[in-house]
């Protein structure tokens, strides 16, 4: 081997070392901060409780292939908000999503439904899990959190002209629309602003 | 060993020239699947036209979500989600990689046109957005 070439893979290691160190930086920088950021109060106990405190609403969403795929063309709603079983049978019929082609292949769909369950309303505690999973009934596996019960209840005085016949919202599916935190799981209701309307209980 | 300097270089391009790669590669490869060139007028002809959607029982086309200036946002005709611009030159991450490209076409011709788009439409679909 002559010496240049020796230098330039010399030359070459570092700089590929350099890279490597750069976007390993960049990930565990994305990991810490992105969808734990005010998604629970308890931060300092660390770890895993530390994304999903039981003081907020809702565990935020904490799984980038999931952030990914199910972001599209709606919000990513927190897997929380359904029952393993409702997930299980979302994840079951992508070939006909609501009227929608949302398959994928099968790796990441599987992957993505294991998230999910290990994420569902029966699993984590969170005050909203909770009262949405208690409005479904032991047999029902509900495919939309905006046909539960509570839900419902929650948004039974919304008129239609400030959802369906209002451009901005289109549809109750449409939850950062209204609920500006919503990607940071906090659903509180004084925090709500209907697009278009400067109160929604006018 | 002599061509290292490449890869900062490569990693540094702009998107542009990374979609320009893809979507090379991509016409390609429908090419060899009986695609004849891909024709960017063609392309927008194909892009603003009008389908019957069963679903929704209304006329549609991909400008449906993505607007016929893709250097704007669209938005979801369904739920209003907001869509980032499909131009490769004001967004860098359209038409970067091929498992995407063609997820998207597989759904959206299916929901647009109502069936599999040919290569021959892909083919031009991907030189008229490239273009932008
Ligand atoms: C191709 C577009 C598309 C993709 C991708 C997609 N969805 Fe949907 N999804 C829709 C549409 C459209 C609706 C119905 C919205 C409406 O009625 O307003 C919907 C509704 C839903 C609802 C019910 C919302 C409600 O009303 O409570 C859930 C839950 C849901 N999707 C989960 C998912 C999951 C999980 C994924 C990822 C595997 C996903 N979606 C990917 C288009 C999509
Ligand atoms: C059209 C606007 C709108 C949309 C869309 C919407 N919400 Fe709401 N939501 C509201 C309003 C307004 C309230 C407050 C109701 C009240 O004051 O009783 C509320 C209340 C709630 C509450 C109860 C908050 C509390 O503190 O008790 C939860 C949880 C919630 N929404 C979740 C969701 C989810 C999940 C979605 C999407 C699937 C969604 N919302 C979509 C307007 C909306
Ligand atoms: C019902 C809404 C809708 C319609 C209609 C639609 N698309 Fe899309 N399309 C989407 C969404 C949502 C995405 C993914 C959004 C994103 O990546 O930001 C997407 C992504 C794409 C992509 C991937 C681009 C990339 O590399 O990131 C291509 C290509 C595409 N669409 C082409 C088309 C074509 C061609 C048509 C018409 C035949 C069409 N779309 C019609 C909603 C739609």
């Amino acid at each position: 081997m002559k010496p240049t070439s020796k230098l330039n893979r010399f030359w070459g290691m570092l700089l590929l070392a350099a890279c490597i160190t750069l976007s390993m930086g960049t990930l565990a920088w994305s990991d810490s901060d992105k969808w734990n950021e005010g998604g629970s109060k308890n931060k300092s106990e660390g770890g895993k409780a530390g994304s999903w405190g039981q003081t907020t609403g809702v565990a935020v969403v904490t799984n980038k292939l999931y952030a990914a795929e199910c972001s599209a063309c709606h919000f990513a709603y927190q897997p929380g908000f359904l029952p393993e079983r409702s997930w299980v049978k979302i994840m079951g019929s992508l070939g006909d999503h609501f009227g929608e082609n949302a398959k994928l292949d099968e790796p990441t769909r599987v992957s993505i439904e294991n998230y999910l369950r290990g994420h569902a309303a029966d699993h984590l505690p969170n005050r909203f899990s909770t009262s949405f999973l208690r409005s479904i009934k032991a047999d029902a596996s509900p495919l939309r959190i905006s046909e539960t019960g509570y839900f419902i209840r929650k948004h039974d005085e919304i008129p239609a002209r400030m959802v369906r016949d209002n451009p901005k919202v289109r549809s109750f599916a449409n939850c950062a629309s209204c609920h500006g935190g919503a990607e940071k799981g906090s659903f509180d209701e004084d925090a709500v602003r209907i697009p278009g309307f400067a109160s929604w209980e006018d | 060993m002599k061509h290292l300097w490449l890869i900062p270089m490569l990693l540094l391009a702009g998107g542009a020239q990374a979609a320009e790669a893809v979507v090379q590669a991509q016409i390609a490869q429908y090419e060899q699947q009986g695609a004849k060139g891909a024709d960017a007028a063609r392309g927008m002809a194909a892009w603003n036209e009008q389908h019957m959607q069963a679903n929704m029982q209304k006329m549609v086309s991909c400008a449906t979500c993505h607007g016929s200036n893709l250097s704007l946002a669209g938005e979801h005709v369904r739920t209003a989600k907001r869509i980032e611009p499909m131009a490769p030159s004001v967004n860098p991450e359209r038409l970067t990689d091929p498992a995407k490209i063609e997820k998207w076409f597989g759904r959206n011709c299916e929901w647009t046109i109502g069936r599999d788009c040919t290569a021959q439409e892909k083919a031009d679909f991907l030189a008229f957005i490239q273009s932008k």
